[in-house]
């Protein structure tokens, strides 16, 4: 086989490179406003206007050659040769937003003296047209010494004039960086200098620009209105979750109803049939049911950093996140953890301060993710009474909002005391620039939530189904003698016992003790567990949410209840983030601290719970 | 420009009131540590170069927002009390 070209997308953080890039290959990945969204390796082929393919790489953004984060890391040692799994670029094309020639060109001109050859996509023509300001790319070609091609990449204009630009360089120049270039930080500001003379020699006419972004931050940004902004869609963001995922749960729910009808129709009762309805479809189905709302939450995400109102959101937090040693960049990867703390994880790569970014991966697991979900909604819909407790405040809302703000809470204490323990250091600075708004593009949403349904529904078609799967054969064996319960009989059953013994004094039955290791697979899995294990205790039982809400009411105590919830608040039960934790500090000793503090916090506050609820007369 | 300076004396960037124009006069990179002063060049400022005012976080000493070029950036004020400005 042979090595295709390799062609790397560089520029600056809100230059529209991730969106050059989809225009470029089609590829599916995320568009975001934020500076540094793009952080994993995106890659994609293409083939230039002579036919010839070529591979495209989009490299993180960066400010320069000079990296403070793991992310330019990566940029700056791609575009030297010597990142690991990444061979030199045979050329390189540097989007710049041609509304913020100023410092764009400042990177451009670092990139250029490396030698490589080079075409620059003076990209976002039209915005910095709308902002008032006519450029001349002839001029600007004609001093960078490079070719200059004017492009839209979301509307793909100039897409065409760009691959010819490129098959015209590519194996032109010499396939070697220029020495000394690796340290280049004494002439930022001569460098700095130049680009600012550059784009006043390329600026034909300019009126004051940026009147819409100017317009939305007088609101966005004010003292009063900001704030009221923020929690406004804070709060309509988990309004939607709960409200607006109704009808789709009951849809999903009549289809795992119907399937496994058509089963039991289907098939004569045995070994399949059971496996089948009781441990696949019940396990996967209570599942898969929480499908709706973890699409609104990063719905509401993905349009939130897509507008650029994320970092504004950011510059509102930085004051609260500072007094407890955080900069108000961790409000963004926190702000995901709620849908899930692995993207949240993830993205802490663009927080510099290296203290700063482990302490926010610490905390980032006490967000109540969309995988706690399942488990909060289960146990408070069927033992929290639904009582009104203020006119359009129920009891059964009211916990499930306690159990969010204790896990922010909790988050905010946690980092307190690591700032001044493990995660010591001096404060980390807030440092960042503010993009201009954008509309979401409907297609680039469209796609990250696809790519979010795609992981969730993999999910729940592999890990989740092998645990339910796995748990049902364990738990379906050795079979009961009349009289003795099946869960207890079984061999899930008598490891249950062992681990009961551990969770007792916290107030934990059998059945949760059972949950809790299919649990550490993924929390929503202890849902499942549940379900497949009520299925086998009740086989005559038709499955469903009501089912096993109603075999709940049956088994567990209030204060069980509100254990198990406690448990869930703080319990690192979840085997994705451990190991995304493990990726992102290089080894095994921040995981392993964070699993020990977080099951330490669980097991206290449930055994603290458990027992102020008995002693209250629960 | 050298008439202006003459008559005003540079304040600190932080005590620039809200959509006040500026130049900056001079930065004291010796209060700033290695990375900060890397980002504050990264993004734009130098001597002589325009900047305006622009928001002032809602929370107490939070963070200020200007304008600096044709770029909005965000820094905390510590940061910013090392940036000495004469107002337009």
């Amino acid at each position: 086989m042979s090595i295709l070209p390799l062609v790397a997308l560089v520029g600056n953080p809100n230059a529209g490179k991730s969106a050059l890039f989809n225009a470029l290959t089609g590829a599916r990945q995320k568009v975001g406003n934020y500076p540094g969204v793009t952080v994993e390796r995106h890659s994609g082929r293409l083939a230039l206007d002579d036919g010839r393919p070529i591979e495209l790489v989009d490299l993180p953004g960066a400010y320069s050659l000079d990296p403070s984060s793991p992310d330019e890391r990566v940029t700056r040692d791609v575009m030297l040769g010597r990142q690991e799994g990444e061979r030199l670029p045979d050329a390189i094309v540097v989007v710049v937003d041609a509304s913020n020639l100023d410092n764009h060109l400042r990177f451009t001109l670092q990139l250029i003296a490396l030698g490589l050859p080079v075409v620059v996509a003076l990209n976002m023509i039209d915005l910095a047209a709308r902002d008032g300001l006519t450029l001349d790319a002839a001029v600007l070609e004609r001093e960078l010494g490079v070719p200059v091609v004017p492009t839209v990449a979301v509307r793909k204009k100039g897409l065409e004039e760009l691959k010819a630009r490129l098959s015209g360089i590519i194996g032109s120049g010499a396939l070697r960086v220029r020495a000394n270039h690796g340290h280049v930080d004494e002439d930022i500001v001569t460098l700095q200098r130049r680009a600012r003379a550059l784009s006043v020699k390329a600026t034909v006419a300019e009126t004051s620009g940026r009147k819409w972004t100017h317009l939305m931050d007088a609101i966005a940004l004010h003292p009063v209105s900001g704030p009221i902004l923020l929690l406004g869609l804070l709060f309509l963001m988990f309004q939607a979750v709960f409200a607006w995922s109704q009808a789709p749960i009951g849809w999903i729910e009549s289809l795992f109803a119907a399937l496994e009808n058509g089963v039991t129709a289907a098939l004569p009762a045995g070994f399949v049939r059971s496996f089948l309805t009781e441990g696949l479809i019940a396990g996967v189905g209570a599942v898969i049911v929480f499908l709706p709302q973890i699409l609104i939450l990063f719905t509401f995400i993905l349009v939130l950093e897509a507008t650029g109102y994320m970092v504004r959101a950011a510059f509102m937090m930085d004051r609260l996140m500072a007094g407890v040693g955080l900069s108000g960049r961790a409000f963004i990867p926190l702000l995901s953890s709620f849908a899930c703390a692995v993207p949240g994880i993830m993205a802490t790569r663009t927080i510099d301060d290296e203290k700063d970014r482990l302490t926010t991966i610490l905390i980032a697991p006490l967000m109540t993710c969309s995988a706690r979900l399942p488990v909060y909604t289960l146990v408070i819909g069927a033992l929290i009474p639904n009582t009104q407790v203020l006119p359009f405040v129920g009891l059964q809302g009211l916990v499930m909002f306690a159990l969010y703000v204790l896990g922010i809470v909790s988050a905010y204490i946690a980092a307190l005391i690591l700032r001044r323990t493990v995660t010591a250091g001096p404060s980390s600075g807030f440092m960042m620039e503010m993009p201009k708004y954008q509309w979401p593009r409907l297609n680039d949403v469209a796609l990250g939530l696809w790519s979010r349904a795609l992981i969730f529904l993999k999910r729940a078609g592999t890990t989740i189904a092998v645990t339910v799967a796995l748990l049902w054969v364990l738990a379906s064996y050795p079979v009961a003698p009349a009289g003795v319960k099946q869960s207890e009989y079984s061999v899930a059953g008598r490891i249950a016992s062992g681990i009961e013994v551990i969770v007792a004094p916290i107030g934990f039955n059998h059945d949760i003790a059972l949950s809790l290791l299919p649990a550490m697979a993924a929390r929503e899995a202890a849902v499942g567990a549940m379900a497949t294990v009520y299925a086998i205790d009740n086989p005559e039982d038709e499955a469903g949410a009501g089912k096993l809400a109603e075999n709940l009411r049956g088994r567990w105590s209030l204060p069980t209840a509100l254990a198990f919830l406690m448990w869930f608040v703080f319990a690192p039960q979840c085997i994705s983030t451990i190991a995304v934790t493990r990726r992102e500090t290089n080894g095994w000793k921040w995981p392993a601290f964070m699993v020990g503090y977080l099951f330490a916090l669980a097991y206290i506050a449930a055994g603290a719970t458990y027992w102020a609820a008995v002693g209250l007369g629960l | 420009m050298n008439a202006t300076a003459t008559f005003a004396t540079p304040v600190s960037l932080e005590k620039l009131p809200r959509h006040a124009h500026a130049t900056v006069a001079q930065i004291d990179w010796t209060r700033l540590s290695v990375p900060e002063a890397r980002r504050l060049r990264e993004l734009g400022f130098d001597e002589g170069v325009d900047i305006e005012m622009l928001h002032r976080s809602p929370f107490g000493k939070g963070p200020i927002a200007c304008r600096i070029g044709r770029m909005t950036v965000a820094l905390r004020r510590a940061v910013a009390a090392s940036v000495r400005v004469l107002p337009a």
